[in-house]
Formats: C-alpha cells, structure tokens, sequence
C-alpha cells in the first residue's frame, strides 16, 4: 500500500480540491490510487467506476468500493445529487458524449472535478505548425488511428463549453512538468498556451 | 469431541476445534408465519458454527447454501466423508478465517440434511410430511434464519455471504432485514430466477415425478425411492452448472475404457460416465421431495416483484455494503443479472462493489479454488473489519 505522499501529481491536485468527511464518486478510478488517498488523509466516503475489470478487482481487493462501468454507460443509474463530487480524470476527453458526461457528473454530484490534456499547449501547436501531423506528446502518446482519445480539446474549449452548459467554473488550475511528486508547476499566465494539464471544479449554475 | 446440552437445542456436539453441530427447535412460541400464508412450526434447523463471537457481537458471518448443499460447509460431511462443501473458502486462516469470525451456516427448512423438510415426520400424523409439507420460498428461509440467529444470540450480522440459491438468500436477508447485515456478498445469483432457469428445474421436477417410485410424494412412507428419476435430475441440473469449455477440457469426445464405440447405449462416452455417477452419488445423499420444494422456492424467486417491480426498491436507504461476485462462463447465472442487481443498487446510491471473475469453470466456480474470488473477497471483508471495527485476532 502507497503511503499518502506517494500520489500522483495530478491526483494530488485534485485531491486538494475535496473537502474531507464527503462522498466521493471517482470514474475511471484504475487501480484505486486517488480513492484510497481520499479515504486516508480526508476520511471520504468513495466509490469508483473502473472500465477494466482488472483494476477492478484491483481495487476490490484494496477494500475500496467499485464497480465495472463507464462514464458514457453508467452514470444514469445513480440518483440525483447521490454525491458531494464526482471525479473524472484525464477521460473526459476519450468519452463519446462529453457534454451528457458533463451533465450527469453535475446531476448525480454537488461537484464535479475534471481534469483532461490541453491541446492549446504550445509544444501541441508547434508540433503540428512545423510538422503537420497529429501531435504526439508524454500524455497523448498513441498515434492518431490508435488513441482513445476522441474527443480532444484546449483551455479555451472547455471553458465555452461550461458557459455553454450553464457550468459555474469554481476553481481552474492550469499545470506544467512531471506529473511526479512536486514536478507539476501551476500556470498563471496564459494558461490555454503554457498549461499541459487543467483541472477544473465545476458546479451547476442555479 | 463431547456432547454438551444447549438451551432450546435438541443435540449439540463440540468438536475439538471449537466447532459445534447442533440442531435448534424454533418457533415454539410463535409459528413461523410463511410466504403461502399458512404458520409453520415448531421446526428444527440443524447447522454448524465454528469460531467464537466476540465480546462486542460484532463478528458473526452467516454462510448461505446454495440449492443441494448442507450445513457442512468446512468440516467433513458425516454423510458423504467428503470435506465441507466451502472448505475452500472458509477455516482457519482461510477467506472466511474461523479465527477471527464466528461462522454460522445451517441447512434450509425444506432441506433434507437435519431442518424440517417433506422427509421429516410431520408430529401431526407420525408420518413423513411428503407433498404434505408447505411449500416455502427463500424469504422463508431467510426468516428461519433469523430465527436461529435470535435463538444464538446474534443480533447484527457482520456479513451474509453465499452463492447460487445461497445468493438469493443473501439479497433477501439484505431487503428483509437491512439492519441486521453490515456486509452482504451474493456471489453467482440473481434477483430474479429466469424462465430459462424455471424450465431446467421443471425437467429436473417431472424426472422424480415420472419416476413411478415416487408414489405422489408418498415414497418414504410406502418404502421406495424415486432415485432414477432424482438421479436424472441431478444430470440435467449439473451440465448447467458447469461450462461448454470446462466439459471440453475435462472430457472431450473421450470414450470411457473402450478403444470405439459400441453401437448401443451404454456409456460409452466418458462425460456419460461422469454424469451417471454425479446423478447416482446425488441420490445416496438427497431426498427427492427437498428437490422439489427447494427448485421451486428459486423459481418463486423475485425480489423486484415484491417491491411493487422495482429491484431499487428492494434496497432503498439500505446501508449494507454489497460485493457482487459473479463468473465469465456462468450461464446458469450470467454476469448480465448481477449487473441488474449492481444497477438497483446504484440507483440508491449504496455501497457496492461488483467483480466479475475470469473462468472456464461456469456456475460452479464458487464452489471451487479461484484465487482471484479469495483475494477481491479477502479485500473486501478486510476493509468491511476495518469500517466495523474488527480487530485482527
């Protein structure tokens, strides 16, 4: 077992953004990393969905709660406001329907945090400026006819799509650097062009 | 091993190891009022119990068997000399670790192992109950259950776990006494029993009753035994309990000790001797009327139906943990229906966790060494001992 500070780097961002003593929904929790985190040092009350039935068992096995499932699939089982945060991390971007996603995440959680890639990344617009070719970096590391990810999107992007959806952005944080402990820096200026990642705490507008 | 009285028990026998074989008359002051509307009792339930309960009764687990099993569930079966049906799963040390929990597992009413059943004599007429006896369901079952816990003195469950029909008893035992079950694992079960699943025990049902030993149900009494039909029962109901790929690999197109076939109807095929000696050696050891009541209070099985149709329902502001356990090649109970239960309960936003184990093996898997089932189910009673407070021993 991971001792706390062992977390990812972006995990550790986002944990940041979870008061302790809540209830806890994580989509696309792998192996169990951020949930067992969460129930450590904030003594959160968590629940997971993980695709493969691997991490699953994984996590099963690490005592956490977990179900098989997806973000597109299996969100609407859950009843309304079931959570205080529903967390999705570095998938929102592989999903079919983002904006559904986005919607149940806000229906069936108080909050939701979301992290994804920016592809407004300068070293992103570079690529394929000079090159003209699907940009391929650290966290897209699949060829074009390969990735999951399907639906790619910048900074910008996303935040049109929140005022589009009447999403309230609570917090925005834009990092750069290793995801390993301490190597995230966050960015404070333009953030759609110096940010690799973004992690967002959404609300819904009442 | 001695034999020591218990209060309110007919026989109880300490072993050595601390584990106890007894049979408890219940319902003396009250009947057991059953699902058909008719009062039941007094009844006996015979089990077995291995650890100890602990100061603060915190650390009781109720194993539940599936439709041909017994209260044996870790020590040798006195009938067969076989080890117990789970010893697999549960012992010292083991999954379910008799060290540290106290185990209880007992054979249903309608059983044939030492619970009231149509082969015990009905105290009215001195004469085996036969088709006499009441037709029960899994919630009778589940409250007879809980009658013996009364009787024990075990309040609060620390966890139901089961498999098969032992499955369904879990999922009643979480909707009819929520508060009494920390931790519920129905592994390889469903909410419902399915059409498909009705009609193979229908074909196992008309084998006893086209048995012209069977006598209407009155065979102990008229000194016969329905075993061709009961054996050919067990041979439907145990292909289905295994997989297409599990009988592929163990038997094949193997001919049984012949170099060809002999143009006629012996066994010639060894997955025929196989399943004639499955149905033959089920016969030594099970009642055939037990068959029949029990396949038929599967089939009645339908927790959604008694919650005006809505699984969610069953389970609403329920605060027991789930672990659903179900295998790739179970077709008798496929992944889809623990699914279906898995999604009622998200509906109520309970606590469940859901692993769907890799094997060839089909429905019997539970029953068998799946190291992957003992470690997820290893995880998660860990992590339940943790949220109750159950110390290590």
């Amino acid at each position: 077992m991971s001792a706390p500070s062992d977390i990812r780097g972006d995990l550790r961002l986002i944990a940041e953004m979870v008061d302790p003593d809540t209830r806890v929904l994580d989509i696309g929790c792998g192996d169990g990393q951020l949930l067992e985190y969460l129930g450590r040092s904030r003594r959160v009350d968590g629940r997971g969905i993980e695709i493969g039935q691997a991490g699953v068992n994984a996590c099963v096995a690490r005592g956490l709660s977990v179900i098989q499932g997806d973000a597109d699939n299996d969100l609407s089982a859950y009843p309304d406001e079931a959570f205080d945060y529903v967390i999705l991390s570095l998938t929102l971007q592989a999903t079919r329907n983002p904006r559904l996603v986005l919607n149940e995440m806000l229906r069936i959680g108080r909050r939701a945090i979301v992290s994804f890639p920016n592809f407004g990344h300068w070293r992103i617009r570079r690529w394929l400026l000079f090159r003209g070719t699907m940009p391929m970096t650290d966290a897209l590391a699949d060829p074009w006819y390969a990735t999951p990810n399907i639906h790619l999107c910048t900074i910008r992007d996303f935040d049109n799509l929140c005022l589009e959806l009447g999403i309230r952005i609570e917090r925005r944080v834009a990092v750069s650097g290793p995801a390993t402990e301490g190597g995230y820096r966050p960015v404070s200026l333009f953030p759609n062009l110096f940010g690799e990642q973004a992690v967002y705490l959404l609300s819904r507008r009442r | 091993m001695n034999t020591a009285p218990m209060p309110g028990t007919a026989t109880a026998t300490v072993e050595a190891d601390g584990a106890v074989e007894a049979r408890a008359t219940l319902g003396l002051d009250q009947p057991l009022r059953l699902d058909c509307g008719l009062d039941f009792g007094p009844f006996s339930i015979a089990y077995r119990t291995y650890g100890r309960l602990n100061a603060e009764k915190s650390n009781a687990i109720l194993i539940c068997h599936a439709l041909t099993g017994d209260h044996h569930v870790a020590s040798n079966n006195p009938l067969t000399g076989k080890p117990g049906w789970w010893h697999v799963m549960v012992g010292p040390g083991k999954v379910i670790d008799t060290d540290r929990y106290y185990v209880v597992c007992s054979n249903v009413i309608g059983g044939c192992m030492g619970s009231t059943g149509p082969k015990e004599a009905d105290p009215r007429t001195g004469k085996p109950y036969g088709l006499t006896f009441p037709v029960i369901t899994i919630n009778d079952m589940v409250r007879a259950q809980a009658l013996l816990l009364d009787h024990l003195g075990v309040g609060d469950l620390f966890c139901v776990i089961g498999g098969s029909m032992g499955g369904m008893q879990v999922l009643s035992w979480a909707a009819l006494f929520p508060r009494r079950v920390f931790a519920a694992i129905p592994i390889a079960c469903a909410a419902r029993h399915s059409a498909q699943n009705i009609a193979f025990h229908e074909v196992g049902r008309q084998a006893i009753m086209a048995d012209p030993e069977w006598r209407a149900g009155a065979y102990l009494d008229l000194g016969t035994n329905p075993r061709a039909g009961l054996a050919v029962a067990r041979m439907a109901a145990h292909i289905t309990y295994l997989s297409e790929a599990a009988l592929h690999r163990k038997f094949g197109r193997a001919l049984q000790d012949r170099e060809r076939v002999t143009y006629g109807f012996e066994a010639d095929f060894a997955v025929e001797s196989y399943l004639r000696h499955q149905g033959s050696a089920f016969v030594e050891r099970f009642d055939a009327n037990s068959y029949l009541y029990i396949t038929r209070a599967m089939d009645y099985f339908d927790l959604a139906a008694e919650h005006g149709g809505s699984l969610a329902r069953a389970f609403q502001g329920t605060k027991t943990r789930f672990c659903l356990v179900s295998f790739t090649s179970d077709w008798l109970f496929p992944t889809s229906e623990s699914r279906e239960v898995v999604q009622a309960l998200n509906a109520v936003a309970a606590n469940v966790s859901f692993v769907e184990i890799e094997t060839d093996k089909g429905h019997d898997a539970f029953l068998l060494d799946e190291p992957e089932m003992f470690k997820t189910l290893g995880g998660f009673l860990e992590g339940c001992a943790e949220h109750r407070g159950i110390g290590r021993k």
